[in-house]
């Protein structure tokens, strides 16, 4: 028995040894092989598919009439998607200042090695583990104006109190901030909470040495060195906000009217309700080209990071 | 072991038997609300009677637009259900494309050029051909009102758009929410052409069915745009996109005094156990008594593989006309039959005004296709009515003048 094995392994090592090493040799790249087609197809090829779309005139199913850039032309006299750009501004703005001010604060408060700081970071993490769709509808009851916080106020006694900017199109969009704030500031502070653990801590003392206040320390030293980080947390943030879509849809459904309709939303209702697919496509590349201006700058910055080392 | 495995091949034998001789059905529509579950029930139970599978294919959303994107992915994929709730000019669309089956030779069994009126058959035909089997048909300018409310707050029922500034006010003041109103899109459309049908069928017509510059741009125009402005401040400040049957629930309860709303609300009163003409009442809209704006219900056929589905599903085009079907969906939905001379007596008081409108509004030529339901204009065009409606009332900056300009440049637009 032992003979026999020891001869047929040698025999194959012998005799196959070309051929496992080739195998070896090949095996990460048919292990890779289906992803990389997967990817290809259902990423890149239908990003290009909808590029083709959006020069057609497709309505109710896809069709490849090609009419030129009448889609766009039409897109920027639309009225509505002119709203869906500008409260993309203003929810993408407000969204990651307010959460990236709010995440660093925190972290820096937390980074004081307080008592229980683990159940504190669990407190703040933890909305990150909810879904959009149930933070929308948990905070579409809390705003409602007649139910939810402003009845909360009035039963309390305050009998003029009023909250009503969910119904208001002026200020709605503000309430979409608010729960996008709420669910992912936590997170950012996690970000920040591991990057503040990373600074050299020599670098801490030798600025305490020469007299530095905590706080220039945080200012000149600590947070100047989570450059990284920041840049990190920026385009995770704008990612977020541009295809942003769960949010609106479960707290407002991009009411009142259209008042607080994002790009993702205008997207869906035409190109999947309203049978208007190259409308709909021709959004999507407008999207698709925001996500590119911030993407584009950050793997610049990080291959050229590369080439340096 | 031998037995087991015999059992097992008979019993597989025998289902593979079953399968054949009886038909599955997939049904896609939206109704999913109380009445119109019990509604859809009916064609359910009927269909297994008939020895065949219903498999049910619900998707929630009042409007139907969810349905409809899940339809389209099944269509694209080769995989369509065996029919599908679509209706009004979308049934053109879909047969452009060549999706729907031929139902003539059940059409044809069943005499549906007979029984069915000439406005209602016409829709379910794509190029002289019968691809849809009418449900029901509803009418949309219909207000359901609370007289509790009423008589608490002393105000009387509405019978025009100014009367009904005055009431509002009156309940208003005594306390209680004028309208219950549901802020989308589609319920502020529905409150917007009963406005506009009150100028009178001919202008409805030639606004929103022929479409033309004219009329969309016309002094009226803006008269119904000013009207419906001031229906703003009768609703209550949790509006906001609200579902119809939670406002229609305002209505019941007696914290509001009225809604506009299709017959479907009907249902809604019905699930929870009112009466007609004792716990609520139904008028037409205001200024709307001469006229009907329809909406009707259709299952399309879509064209499946296999002698045993399309055997199935040709009987459920045969038993969606039968009148003991007609008769029962329509008890429980709120809405008419689309068979004519029905037996009436089951019906209530509200569902009987409706079918006498319907067929005095069919010869007055005031019978007209509801916009805000997809009956009038095909979905692009309704967008585009829409974005500009829903808009305008919630933009209090807004001028009737800008939003009638608007919309002559939104309709122009998506056309």
């Amino acid at each position: 028995m032992n003979t026999k094995a020891a001869n047929s392994g040698s025999g194959q090592t012998q005799s196959g040894r070309p051929a496992r090493l080739s195998l070896a040799d090949w095996m990460p790249k048919i292990v890779m092989a289906p992803t990389v087609i997967v990817t290809l197809v259902c990423i890149y090829g239908y990003m290009i598919w909808t590029a083709v779309l959006s020069f057609t005139n497709s309505r109710m199913l896809p069709s490849y009439d090609f009419v030129g850039f009448d889609q766009y032309e039409r897109l920027f006299n639309n009225d509505r998607w002119m709203v869906a750009l500008t409260n993309l501004g203003v929810f993408g703005g407000m969204f990651i200042a307010i959460c990236l001010f709010l995440g660093v604060t925190l972290a820096i408060f937390l980074d004081q090695k307080i008592r229980a700081e683990g159940a504190l970071r669990t407190i703040y993490l933890y909305p990150m583990a909810i879904s959009f769709i149930v933070t929308g509808t948990a905070w579409k009851w809390l705003l409602n104006p007649t139910n939810g916080l402003e009845k909360m106020m009035v039963n309390l006694g305050f009998e003029d109190f009023t909250f009503n900017w969910l119904a208001d199109p002026d200020m709605v969009i503000y309430c979409l901030v608010i729960a996008a704030v709420w669910q992912a500031s936590g997170f950012v502070m996690a970000l920040f909470l591991a990057g503040l653990r990373g600074v050299d801590g020599d670098l801490i003392k030798a600025a305490h040495l020469d007299g530095a206040s905590i706080f220039t320390t945080y200012r000149r030293i600590i947070l100047p060195s989570l450059k990284p980080v920041f840049f990190s947390a920026m385009v995770i943030l704008s990612h977020i906000a541009i295809k942003s879509f769960d949010l609106v849809a479960a707290l407002t459904n991009g009411g009142p009217g259209y008042s607080s309709d994002l790009p993702a939303n205008f997207m869906y209702a035409h190109t999947f309700t309203r049978s208007q697919v190259g409308l709909g496509s021709a959004s999507a590349m407008i999207m698709l080209g925001c996500v590119l201006a911030i993407l584009v700058p950050y793997l610049y910055s990080e291959l050229r990071g590369e080439r340096h080392e | 072991m031998k037995k087991i495995a015999f059992g097992l091949t008979t019993v597989a034998l025998s289902l593979a038997a079953a399968t054949s001789q009886a038909g599955e059905v997939e049904v896609l529509h939206w109704w999913t609300s109380g009445g119109e579950a019990a509604a859809i029930n009916v064609l359910k139970e009927e269909m297994v009677g008939a020895g065949h599978t219903w498999k049910d294919f619900a998707v929630a959303g009042g409007g139907g637009e969810s349905a409809m994107t899940v339809l389209k992915s099944r269509a694209i994929a080769g995989n369509p259900p065996s029919a599908a709730q679509i209706k009004g000019p979308t049934i053109q669309e879909w047969g452009d494309l060549g999706f729907l089956t031929n139902l003539d030779d059940v059409a044809k069994a069943g005499e549906w050029d007979v029984v069915l009126p000439r406005v209602v058959s016409d829709t379910m035909k794509y190029g002289g051909h019968y691809v849809a089997a009418p449900v029901n048909v509803h009418r949309v300018n219909w207000m359901w009102a609370n007289p509790e409310v009423f008589r608490k707050s002393g105000a009387s029922i509405p019978t025009t758009w100014k009367q009904f500034i005055v009431e509002a006010k009156k309940i208003k003041a005594a306390g209680f929410t004028p309208l219950a109103h549901g802020g989308q899109a589609w319920q502020d459309a529905t409150l917007f052409e009963a406005i506009a049908l009150s100028k009178g069928a001919q202008f409805y017509s030639s606004a929103f069915i022929g479409l033309s510059d004219k009329a969309l741009r016309s002094k009226e125009m803006v008269d119904v745009f000013d009207t419906f402005k001031q229906m703003r401040e009768f609703v209550d400040p949790g509006f906001s996109g609200r579902d119809w049957n939670i406002a229609t629930s305002m209505v019941i309860n007696g914290d509001a005094a009225m809604q506009i709303m299709g017959d479907w609300a009907k249902g809604e009163f019905t699930a929870a156990g009112k009466k007609a003409g004792v716990d609520y009442v139904c008028y037409p809209a205001p200024g709307t008594s001469g006229a009907f704006t329809f909406n009707i219900d259709s299952l399309a056929m879509f064209k499946v593989d296999g002698k045993d589905k399309q055997a199935a599903q040709k009987d459920l085009a045969r038993l969606i006309l039968e009148p003991k079907f007609q008769e029962t969906f329509n008890l429980n939905k709120g809405s008419i039959p689309t068979r004519l001379n029905m037996p009436r007596d089951k019906f209530d008081a509200c569902a009987q005004s409706s079918m006498d409108a319907f067929l005095a509004s069919s010869t007055t030529g005031s019978l007209v296709p509801s916009m805000a339901h997809g009956m009038a204009v095909n979905s692009m065009v309704q967008g585009a009515i829409f974005d500009v409606v829903t808009n305008f009332f919630n933009d209090e900056s807004m001028t009737s003048k800008e939003a009638v300009d608007k919309l002559a440049r939104a309709v122009k637009a998506s056309m």
